[in-house]
Protein backbone atom coordinates (compact mmCIF):
# COMPACT_ATOMS: atom_id res chain seq x y z
CA UNK A 1 0.00 0.00 0.00
CA UNK A 2 1.46 3.38 -1.24
CA UNK A 3 2.47 5.50 2.08
CA UNK A 4 -0.14 8.41 3.12
CA UNK A 5 -3.16 7.63 1.00
CA UNK A 6 -5.51 9.45 2.99
CA UNK A 7 -9.35 9.32 1.09
CA UNK A 8 -11.43 12.70 1.87
CA UNK A 9 -15.20 13.15 0.91
CA UNK A 10 -17.55 15.91 1.59
CA UNK A 11 -21.15 15.21 2.14
CA UNK A 12 -23.91 16.84 3.36
CA UNK A 13 -25.26 15.04 6.44
CA UNK A 14 -28.82 15.34 5.76
CA UNK A 15 -30.82 15.61 2.43
CA UNK A 16 -34.40 15.81 1.68
CA UNK A 17 -36.02 12.58 -0.34
CA UNK A 18 -35.33 12.57 -4.38
CA UNK A 19 -32.51 16.08 -3.62
CA UNK A 20 -30.04 16.28 -5.99
CA UNK A 21 -26.60 16.74 -3.78
CA UNK A 22 -22.95 17.93 -4.77
CA UNK A 23 -20.40 15.13 -3.83
CA UNK A 24 -16.67 16.22 -3.62
CA UNK A 25 -13.86 13.59 -3.12
CA UNK A 26 -10.23 14.11 -2.80
CA UNK A 27 -7.85 11.23 -1.90
CA UNK A 28 -3.92 12.12 -1.37
CA UNK A 29 -1.73 10.42 -3.44
CA UNK A 30 1.36 10.44 -5.92
CA UNK A 31 -0.45 9.09 -8.79
CA UNK A 32 3.13 8.36 -10.65
CA UNK A 33 2.67 8.88 -14.03
CA UNK A 34 5.56 6.67 -15.43
CA UNK A 35 6.34 9.13 -17.60
CA UNK A 36 8.94 11.10 -15.12
CA UNK A 37 12.67 9.55 -14.42
CA UNK A 38 14.62 9.84 -11.66
CA UNK A 39 17.79 11.58 -11.25
CA UNK A 40 20.27 8.69 -12.87
CA UNK A 41 17.59 8.63 -15.82
CA UNK A 42 15.51 5.81 -15.26
CA UNK A 43 11.83 5.62 -15.86
CA UNK A 44 9.77 5.62 -12.48
CA UNK A 45 7.62 3.23 -12.77
CA UNK A 46 3.87 4.01 -12.95
CA UNK A 47 1.88 3.94 -9.55
CA UNK A 48 -1.59 5.44 -9.89
CA UNK A 49 -5.46 4.87 -8.69
CA UNK A 50 -6.95 3.35 -11.72
CA UNK A 51 -10.42 3.92 -11.19
CA UNK A 52 -12.90 5.42 -8.67
CA UNK A 53 -16.31 4.51 -7.14
CA UNK A 54 -19.20 6.00 -5.90
CA UNK A 55 -22.21 4.03 -4.74
CA UNK A 56 -25.52 4.75 -2.47
CA UNK A 57 -27.28 1.82 -0.84
CA UNK A 58 -25.48 -0.36 -3.68
CA UNK A 59 -26.77 1.80 -7.10
CA UNK A 60 -23.80 3.13 -8.56
CA UNK A 61 -23.27 7.07 -8.82
CA UNK A 62 -19.66 7.37 -10.41
CA UNK A 63 -17.87 4.94 -11.89
CA UNK A 64 -14.19 6.84 -13.30
CA UNK A 65 -11.80 5.00 -14.75
CA UNK A 66 -8.20 6.62 -14.56
CA UNK A 67 -5.02 7.08 -16.15
CA UNK A 68 -1.73 8.67 -15.43
CA UNK A 69 -3.07 11.87 -16.68
CA UNK A 70 -4.85 12.58 -13.84
CA UNK A 71 -3.72 14.67 -11.66
CA UNK A 72 -1.55 14.08 -7.97
CA UNK A 73 -4.15 13.81 -5.18
CA UNK A 74 -7.50 12.95 -7.63
CA UNK A 75 -9.98 15.28 -6.96
CA UNK A 76 -13.32 14.46 -8.12
CA UNK A 77 -16.94 16.30 -7.92
CA UNK A 78 -20.26 15.21 -9.20
CA UNK A 79 -24.12 15.06 -8.14
CA UNK A 80 -25.90 12.38 -6.83
CA UNK A 81 -30.19 12.07 -6.33
CA UNK A 82 -30.75 10.74 -2.81
CA UNK A 83 -33.73 8.96 -2.40
CA UNK A 84 -33.78 7.74 0.52
CA UNK A 85 -31.47 7.73 4.02
CA UNK A 86 -28.46 5.83 3.17
CA UNK A 87 -24.83 5.33 3.30
CA UNK A 88 -22.56 6.98 0.17
CA UNK A 89 -19.67 4.21 -0.18
CA UNK A 90 -16.75 5.84 -2.14
CA UNK A 91 -14.14 3.17 -3.13
CA UNK A 92 -10.41 4.05 -5.14
CA UNK A 93 -8.35 1.36 -6.25
CA UNK A 94 -4.52 1.28 -6.59
CA UNK A 95 -2.38 -0.28 -9.11
CA UNK A 96 -0.78 -2.42 -6.25
CA UNK A 97 -4.03 -3.90 -5.39
CA UNK A 98 -4.55 -1.99 -2.37
CA UNK A 99 -8.27 -0.75 -2.21
CA UNK A 100 -9.24 2.87 0.15
CA UNK A 101 -12.85 2.98 1.44
CA UNK A 102 -14.53 5.34 2.61
CA UNK A 103 -18.47 5.60 3.94
CA UNK A 104 -21.13 8.54 4.91
CA UNK A 105 -24.38 8.12 5.98
CA UNK A 106 -26.86 10.30 4.37
CA UNK A 107 -30.14 11.24 6.96
CA UNK A 108 -33.72 12.41 6.15
CA UNK A 109 -34.03 15.92 6.69
CA UNK B 1 15.23 48.71 -40.16
CA UNK B 2 18.12 46.18 -40.48
CA UNK B 3 16.88 42.43 -40.42
CA UNK B 4 18.88 40.64 -37.35
CA UNK B 5 19.41 37.00 -37.03
CA UNK B 6 17.14 37.04 -33.98
CA UNK B 7 14.37 38.80 -36.05
CA UNK B 8 14.55 36.01 -38.71
CA UNK B 9 14.89 33.23 -36.05
CA UNK B 10 11.92 34.69 -34.49
CA UNK B 11 9.60 34.91 -37.87
CA UNK B 12 10.65 31.72 -39.37
CA UNK B 13 9.75 30.09 -35.88
CA UNK B 14 6.52 31.46 -35.69
CA UNK B 15 5.61 30.31 -39.12
CA UNK B 16 6.79 26.93 -39.01
CA UNK B 17 4.90 26.75 -35.04
CA UNK B 18 1.80 28.04 -36.95
CA UNK B 19 1.62 25.90 -39.83
CA UNK B 20 2.67 22.70 -38.45
CA UNK B 21 0.33 22.58 -34.89
CA UNK B 22 -3.34 22.69 -36.45
CA UNK B 23 -2.62 20.62 -39.03
CA UNK B 24 -1.27 18.23 -36.19
CA UNK B 25 -3.17 18.65 -33.81
CA UNK B 26 -6.71 18.33 -35.97
CA UNK B 27 -6.05 15.20 -37.31
CA UNK B 28 -5.26 13.33 -34.07
CA UNK B 29 -8.62 15.17 -32.43
CA UNK B 30 -10.80 13.90 -34.79
CA UNK B 31 -8.41 10.21 -35.19
CA UNK B 32 -9.21 10.14 -30.94
CA UNK B 33 -12.36 10.63 -31.33
CA UNK B 34 -13.28 8.25 -33.61
CA UNK B 35 -11.39 5.56 -31.69
CA UNK B 36 -13.97 6.34 -28.84
CA UNK B 37 -16.98 6.38 -30.48
CA UNK B 38 -15.45 2.90 -32.65
CA UNK B 39 -15.58 4.91 -36.46
CA UNK B 40 -19.03 6.78 -35.91
CA UNK B 41 -19.88 10.35 -36.20
CA UNK B 42 -19.86 12.43 -33.33
CA UNK B 43 -22.52 14.91 -32.97
CA UNK B 44 -21.01 18.30 -31.43
CA UNK B 45 -23.92 19.60 -29.56
CA UNK B 46 -25.26 17.91 -26.69
CA UNK B 47 -21.69 18.11 -24.51
CA UNK B 48 -20.39 20.94 -22.60
CA UNK B 49 -16.25 21.28 -21.63
CA UNK B 50 -14.85 23.66 -19.65
CA UNK B 51 -11.72 24.04 -19.23
CA UNK B 52 -9.27 27.15 -18.57
CA UNK B 53 -8.09 28.73 -21.42
CA UNK B 54 -4.67 29.45 -20.14
CA UNK B 55 -3.30 26.44 -17.39
CA UNK B 56 0.17 27.60 -15.88
CA UNK B 57 0.63 24.84 -14.02
CA UNK B 58 0.22 21.47 -16.55
CA UNK B 59 0.61 19.57 -13.69
CA UNK B 60 -3.37 20.13 -12.20
CA UNK B 61 -5.76 21.58 -14.82
CA UNK B 62 -9.37 21.65 -13.41
CA UNK B 63 -11.73 20.57 -16.29
CA UNK B 64 -15.68 19.68 -16.12
CA UNK B 65 -17.93 18.02 -18.57
CA UNK B 66 -21.59 18.38 -18.13
CA UNK B 67 -23.69 15.77 -20.89
CA UNK B 68 -27.24 15.60 -20.58
CA UNK B 69 -28.53 12.19 -21.40
CA UNK B 70 -25.07 10.56 -21.18
CA UNK B 71 -23.85 7.03 -20.00
CA UNK B 72 -20.41 7.68 -20.22
CA UNK B 73 -18.02 10.27 -21.11
CA UNK B 74 -14.28 9.58 -21.81
CA UNK B 75 -11.85 13.02 -21.27
CA UNK B 76 -8.66 12.98 -23.86
CA UNK B 77 -5.69 15.15 -24.37
CA UNK B 78 -4.35 14.69 -27.65
CA UNK B 79 -0.71 16.23 -26.95
CA UNK B 80 0.22 13.99 -24.22
CA UNK B 81 2.39 11.09 -24.73
CA UNK B 82 -0.67 8.63 -23.71
CA UNK B 83 -4.13 10.35 -24.73
CA UNK B 84 -6.28 8.86 -22.51
CA UNK B 85 -6.93 10.88 -19.22
CA UNK B 86 -10.16 9.40 -17.79
CA UNK B 87 -13.89 7.72 -18.41
CA UNK B 88 -16.66 8.89 -16.45
CA UNK B 89 -19.50 5.98 -16.25
CA UNK B 90 -22.56 7.40 -14.80
CA UNK B 91 -25.10 5.22 -12.57
CA UNK B 92 -28.52 5.38 -11.71
CA UNK B 93 -28.07 7.03 -8.49
CA UNK B 94 -26.30 10.29 -10.62
CA UNK B 95 -27.93 13.31 -10.00
CA UNK B 96 -26.37 15.06 -13.67
CA UNK B 97 -24.03 13.98 -16.16
CA UNK B 98 -21.65 16.31 -14.92
CA UNK B 99 -18.25 15.67 -13.55
CA UNK B 100 -15.23 17.92 -12.38
CA UNK B 101 -11.63 16.84 -11.98
CA UNK B 102 -7.78 18.01 -12.44
CA UNK B 103 -6.17 16.27 -15.00
CA UNK B 104 -2.04 17.07 -16.66
CA UNK B 105 -1.58 18.38 -19.84
CA UNK B 106 2.42 17.75 -21.30
CA UNK B 107 2.02 21.06 -23.10
CA UNK B 108 -0.89 23.47 -25.01
CA UNK B 109 -3.26 21.28 -26.52
CA UNK B 110 -6.38 20.12 -27.06
CA UNK B 111 -8.28 18.86 -24.65
CA UNK B 112 -11.27 16.71 -25.63
CA UNK B 113 -14.55 14.82 -24.48
CA UNK B 114 -16.51 11.89 -25.74
CA UNK B 115 -20.46 11.36 -24.47
CA UNK B 116 -21.88 8.25 -25.06
CA UNK B 117 -25.52 8.97 -25.16
CA UNK B 118 -27.72 6.61 -23.74
CA UNK B 119 -29.25 5.99 -27.82
CA UNK B 120 -25.91 4.53 -28.73
CA UNK B 121 -25.14 8.11 -30.26
CA UNK B 122 -22.20 10.13 -29.53
CA UNK B 123 -21.21 13.85 -29.09
CA UNK B 124 -17.61 15.08 -29.16
CA UNK B 125 -16.39 18.26 -28.10
CA UNK B 126 -12.83 19.95 -27.69
CA UNK B 127 -10.95 22.91 -26.11
CA UNK B 128 -7.51 24.47 -26.49
CA UNK B 129 -5.93 25.03 -23.16
CA UNK B 130 -1.87 26.79 -23.20
CA UNK B 131 -0.13 25.17 -20.79
CA UNK B 132 2.89 27.33 -19.25
CA UNK B 133 4.74 24.63 -17.87
CA UNK B 134 3.97 20.93 -18.84
CA UNK B 135 3.14 18.20 -16.30
CA UNK B 136 4.64 15.32 -17.53
CA UNK B 137 7.71 15.16 -15.93
CA UNK B 138 10.27 13.74 -18.98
Amino acid sequence: MAKGVKPRVKVPKTASAGEMVTLKTLISHKMESGQRKDSDGNKIPRSIINRFTCAFNGKTVVDVEMLPAISTNPYFQFDAVIPEAGEFHFTWYDDDGSVYETKKKVEMA
Amino acid sequence: MEVTRRDTMAIGGAAVISTLIPSISVASTNDLILGVTGGADAATSGIDLTAPEIAENGNTVPISVDAPGAVAVTILAAGNPLPGVATFNFGDGAGSQSATTRIRLAGTQDVIAVAKMADGSFAAVSKTVKVTIGGCGG
